[in-house]
């Protein structure tokens, strides 16, 4: 038996978009045990509620994650607004969704970037991110912020979108669907995209839901896991179906997010078609009593914000349970027995969102 | 591939020259905070409510001041102003290597109309 090592991966790696830091126990090339620990980028943010009006909070909610923010403001909202007994105009739901799945579909094409430059493969890189600054345009332009839209407040949304917003959607979205197919294609088919991801980082069905893996990670190992299945806000009128692939490898990931991408697509066509008119925000007074266990769907899977008051205008606890903390196990799984030169690609395609995690 | 390469050829670079040209902006692009002091009654309800604690009001001075680095132009305090004297602007802010503290101080006499604007950019 040869003599085993350790080698530390990260905080600074080059594929590592934010700070984790895995220790590597190796026998020759080959990962025996992954050690991961975090702790890099812990802000605080949670004991913040205790602080801010909890109104004001929204603002700081969405900033929990530099991606997702759209659904960390909404879950967080939704959670409130479980509390206070607020029924919040349907127009508003639906737009949250909209706003929601162009969320998506910019993290998954960041993803898909990101994800290719691990691989090696700057130009698909490079695409990838192009079809993103098409998505990133039409959030600037609906709610004013590229990245963080700061369009949630409790009781609804800040801003509506009028008919000819909605018909210049329409027409935007065959374009997109035609960049999609072609990066799903590439991704499918290309030699060195199944080079270094087919096979690799296996999650067995089993394992997945022993481990509890959420979002992607559980659905390319076979299992139907979707917050948004549930019928939160607006989606119990929306016809979705989530992406599943069975294989359990990198590669079965990777497609269930380019698969996402076309759900999105079709999730918005579809509430475009059934928004109703009306009001998208109501007032709200006096404060919260109570508690509340939101769960929506974020890009990287299952969310959690579960929120305390007790009458007063600052929350008694704010509790976040994200998706990258449940993908953990599963990842320290899939890193045993794998080749070193594999762990960024298998460190990936959990996609990790450190910022999230530790808050 | 050729047909992507000849492309590209004809288009150009699918990026801009940011901060030589200047970055697309919307007609509701949130850039950066401004504030109409003439107006502003110094209540400080902006400072309140501000998520980044980026604006200090002083009442006896007359003064409000945000300290851009921390501003995360959220648009919370513009929702609270009772004077709407506070307003987003679509132009995103230069790039400056420390952080700028921005001073407005508000006319001396609350009753009269024609009060003075000073700006003072304080580099830290």
């Amino acid at each position: 038996m040869s003599k085993q090592i350790i080698v530390p991966f990260g905080p600074q790696h080059p594929v590592l978009p934010e700070p984790i830091h895995l220790d590597l126990v190796l026998e020759d090339e080959r990962v025996v045990e992954a050690i991961p620990s975090i702790g890099y980028v812990h802000r605080g943010l949670e004991k913040l509620v205790e602080k801010r009006d909890y109104k004001d909070y929204v603002f700081i909610s969405e900033r929990i994650c530099g991606i997702c923010s759209f659904i960390h403001g909404a879950t967080y909202c939704q959670a409130v607004e479980q509390v206070m007994g607020l029924e919040i105009p349907r127009r508003a739901e639906f737009l949250r969704a909209i706003w929601s799945e162009y969320s998506r579909m910019h993290s998954h094409l960041l993803w898909l970037g990101c994800f290719a430059d691990a691989m090696g493969y700057e130009n698909l890189f490079m695409n990838c991110w192009k079809v993103r600054e098409k998505i990133l345009d039409v959030l600037e332009r609906t709610t004013g912020g590229r990245v963080i839209q700061g369009v949630n407040r409790v009781g609804g949304v800040s801003r509506d979108m009028d008919a000819a917003e909605f018909r210049r959607i329409e027409t935007e979205i065959p374009g997109l669907r035609a960049d999609y197919t072609e990066l799903t294609r590439i991704f499918d088919e290309d030699l060195t995209v199944q080079t270094r991801t087919k096979g690799v980082g296996m999650l067995s069905k089993d394992m997945a839901w022993e481990l509890g893996a959420v979002g992607p990670v559980i659905r390319g190992s076979g299992h139907a896991v979707d917050a948004r299945m549930t019928g939160y806000g607006a989606y119990d009128e929306l016809d979705f179906k989530p992406v599943v692939r069975t294989e359990g490898d990198c590669h079965a990931r990777c497609l269930v997010r380019a698969g996402e991408l076309f759900t999105s697509l079709d999730l918005i066509e579809n509430a475009i078609d059934r928004i109703p008119k009306g009001d998208i925000l109501i007032p709200v007074k006096g404060n919260p009593s109570g508690e509340y266990y939101a769960q929506t769907e974020q890009p990287r899977g299952e969310v959690i914000h579960y929120v305390k008051a007790n009458g007063k205008k600052n929350l008694v606890r704010h509790r976040v349970r994200t998706p990258t903390l449940a993908n953990v196990p599963p990842l320290v799984h899939m890193l045993a027995g794998c080749e070193l030169a594999d762990v960024p690609v298998i460190v990936l395609t959990i996609d990790p969102c450190i910022g999230c995690m530790e808050r | 591939m050729a047909l992507t390469v000849l492309k590209n050829l004809v288009k150009g670079p699918a990026t801009i020259r940011y901060p030589y040209q200047p970055a697309k902006v919307t007609p509701v692009t949130r850039g950066h905070l401004v504030v109409n002091i003439n107006n502003c009654i110094f209540c400080g309800l902006c400072r309140a409510h501000c998520p980044a604690d980026a604006i200090e009001v002083s009442k006896p001075d007359r003064t409000w001041k945000l300290h851009q680095f921390q501003c995360v132009i959220c648009g919370c305090c513009v929702s609270y102003c009772p004077k709407d004297c506070l307003s987003i602007e679509q132009t995103y802010l230069p790039p400056s290597p420390a952080a700028t503290i921005v001073t407005v101080t508000g006319p001396d006499e609350p009753e009269k109309n024609e009060g003075q604007e000073e700006g003072i950019n304080k580099k830290l």
